[in-house]
């Protein structure tokens, strides 16, 4: 790992350093975690990505101490914390596991306060804390401040969750599979949101998935670990497909690799494709015009603001004389220029004429993603990973042994 | 002389019965709430301590009435105090086990988080577990209360007060004219006192449950 010991001497001590961690459970002839080294750099997201029961949840509840180590040292900004007060280490360090666990009898206001007033703020302080973390988890504070954990939604529930973790502003987050039960869609929303997040707020945060897919899409660095917490290659998403330290490595990733790079890949990094537009007071002639000079079968109607309303094609035209408004299909499969191309995949094999549209943060239209976008984009990223893969490699196996 | 006429004329007496009776069995049911919830939170995260304390105060609950105020007599004598540690040992066993039983329930998640948040041991008890395992607690001080509404008329033979008195008072007079409505009265002010203290706990439980566990 001698790219991880290069970088973080740059940035100077990492926020997180495990060394030599390891927890062993009475009456278990395996440790959990087994002599666990591991540093999380400032302000990044690491991800636990590995198999059920290959000690994830154990190494995270290690970290805030909820389970003491058996042996071994937990060093949080160059401050040895394994002999410290729990509860105040607590207290400096987020969490949020898969369960969400909001307490149900308290509002999401006082959930989210909770930190806080362990912490004897001063009420006016907390209250404008509340109403400003609500806002940046997207949960309207007039409206959701006075609700019960059981009048919210599974994702409002994990984003109240968030907002709980991030009460206090803690530097070190750390996230035991927060969007693991959720429908795939809100869940990708989510994503995409604390991605966005994390851009202003910057925390160092720890990770657990058991999701490669959501490991390669979040992760800054991703460790791969098997049974006793052991790494199997600790590196960032981009080598860790391009040069799997070992076949358990290669056997996680799955077959595909090379589209699971569609995940690494953001929309506003690819060349959009354009289609033609027009408003909905533009003549039907003109509309009728474009068409005829454009490749494409359908122009794109938008408001005033830019933003997409409805797909109308010629035939949609010459068969009635219905306003423009009324005529076509609405425009669907919408993602951000943030959202990555995996998405966009997602939202075009759902739409009505393969494309997904693309706008900007405030719903503006900046262009297209279609196939041509994304067999372009697939060729890119081979031809990225085959150089690499040419390169010598650095800070891609950590171990060199062989498994099985 | 009918229930009615009875009723006329001794209402005041009747008045002052129920409310000795009511106030022995809310002073015992309070003195069992501290004890079995207390009791409750001292067991309810171990096996074996847990089921002796629920297997003791299962044992009071078979005792015969008559047999426990009789046996109370030699330490404490006659009157209210013996009828009142009587009717907390018969009241203990719901609360209790209610008590265990609630505090059992709370989602293990939401006691995780609330210690991966920095809340110590007596802070998650105070603000979380028990605020949550209030309605079965609750639950239970309403089921103690229906058992010793009725238990308590029995301490009237260890001279204690209540409703009790007149029941056993018309016993002993059975034939005469009043024996039979003065019973009747004494027995309707208990169910009276029965319903009132159940509807009353229902209530309580409902005013002091937060809104987001109520159902
Ligand atoms: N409190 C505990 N007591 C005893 N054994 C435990 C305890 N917690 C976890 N273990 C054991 O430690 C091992 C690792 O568990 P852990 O929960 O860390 O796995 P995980 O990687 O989080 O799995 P998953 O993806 O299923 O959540 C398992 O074999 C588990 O049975
Ligand atoms: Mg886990």
């Amino acid at each position: 790992m001698t790219d991880t010991v290069q970088r973080s001497a740059a940035t100077g001590e990492p926020m997180i350093r495990l060394e030599g961690l390891t927890k062993r459970f009475p009456g278990q002839a395996e440790p959990a975690v087994d002599a666990l080294d591991l540093e999380v750099p400032r302000g990044e997201i690491v991800i636990l990505v590995g198999p059920s029961g290959c000690g994830k949840t154990t190494t995270m509840r290690l970290i805030n101490r909820l389970i003491e180590p058996t042996s071994g040292r937990i060093v949080i900004d160059g401050e040895d914390v394994t002999k410290v007060d729990p509860d105040n280490l607590r207290r400096r360090i987020g969490y949020v596991i898969q369960q969400v666990g909001l307490f149900p009898h308290m509002t999401v206001a006082d959930n989210i306060a909770t930190v806080p007033r362990l912490l004897k703020w001063k009420e006016e302080r907390i209250r404008a804390r509340v109403d400003e973390l609500l806002d940046l988890v997207g949960l309207d504070p007039s409206a959701y401040r006075h609700r019960y954990p059981k009048q919210l939604s599974g994702g409002q529930r994990q984003r109240a969750g968030v907002a709980r973790a991030l009460s206090a502003d803690p530097p070190v987050m750390l996230m035991d599979e927060p969007f693991g039960a959720i429908d795939p869609i809100t869940r990708e929303r989510l994503q995409n949101e604390f991605l966005r997040l994390q851009q202003e707020i910057r925390k160092t945060i720890v990770f657990v998935t058991h999701d490669i897919d959501e490991a390669i899409k979040m992760g800054d660095r991703i460790a791969i670990l098997r049974q006793g917490s052991r790494v199997a290659q600790y590196d960032t998403p981009e080598h860790i497909l391009s040069a799997p330290a070992d076949d358990f490595v290669a056997d996680f990733i799955g077959a595909g690799a090379s589209l699971k790079r569609l995940n690494l890949t953001r929309v506003h990094d690819v060349e959009l494709a354009q289609w033609p537009t027009a408003t909905s007071d533009t003549a039907r002639d003109e509309i009728l015009a474009t068409l005829q000079s454009s490749d494409k079968g359908a122009v794109l109607i938008l408001d005033a603001q830019r933003r997409p309303l409805r797909w109308v094609a010629a035939r949609d035209i010459q068969r009635t004389d219905r306003p423009l408004m009324e005529t076509g299909l609405v425009a669907e499969a919408v993602v951000e220029a943030h959202a990555t191309l995996n998405d966009a995949l997602n939202e075009m094999l759902r739409s009505n004429y393969g494309v997904a549209i693309v706008v900007d943060s405030s719903g503006a239209y900046q262009g297209a993603v279609d196939f041509g976008t994304v067999s372009g984009a697939v060729q890119e990223l081979r031809r990225a990973a085959r150089a690499a893969a040419r390169a010598p490699v650095s800070g891609g196996a950590s171990t060199g042994e062989t498994v099985r | 002389m009918s229930l009615g006429e009875y009723l006329v004329k001794n209402w005041d007496r009747l008045l002052e019965l129920t409310v000795e009776h009511a106030v022995i069995v809310l002073i015992a049911l309070a003195i069992a709430t501290v004890v079995g919830v207390t009791v409750g939170i001292a067991t309810y995260r171990t096996q074996r301590p847990s089921k002796i304390a629920l297997a003791v105060a299962g044992i009071f609950l078979t005792i015969p009435s008559f047999a426990l105020f009789g046996l109370l007599i030699a330490p404490l004598g006659l009157g209210a105090k013996p009828a009142i540690v009587a009717l907390v040992l018969y009241a203990l066993l719901p609360i209790l086990r209610n008590t265990i039983a609630g505090l059992r329930a709370v989602d293990p998640a939401v006691v995780e988080s609330a210690q991966g948040m920095g809340m110590g041991r007596w802070q998650r008890l105070v603000r979380i577990e028990l605020p949550l395992a209030w309605p079965i607690v609750i639950t239970g001080v309403r089921v103690s209360a229906m058992i010793t509404v009725g238990i308590a008329a029995i301490a009237a033979v260890i001279n204690g007060p209540g409703l009790g008195k007149d029941i056993f008072r018309a016993l002993a007079r059975v034939g005469t004219p009043t024996a039979v409505s003065q019973a009747l009265s004494a027995t309707l002010g208990i169910i009276a006192i029965g319903i009132l203290l159940d509807v009353g706990f229902l209530l309580l439980g409902k005013l002091t449950t937060s809104r987001g566990i109520r159902d």
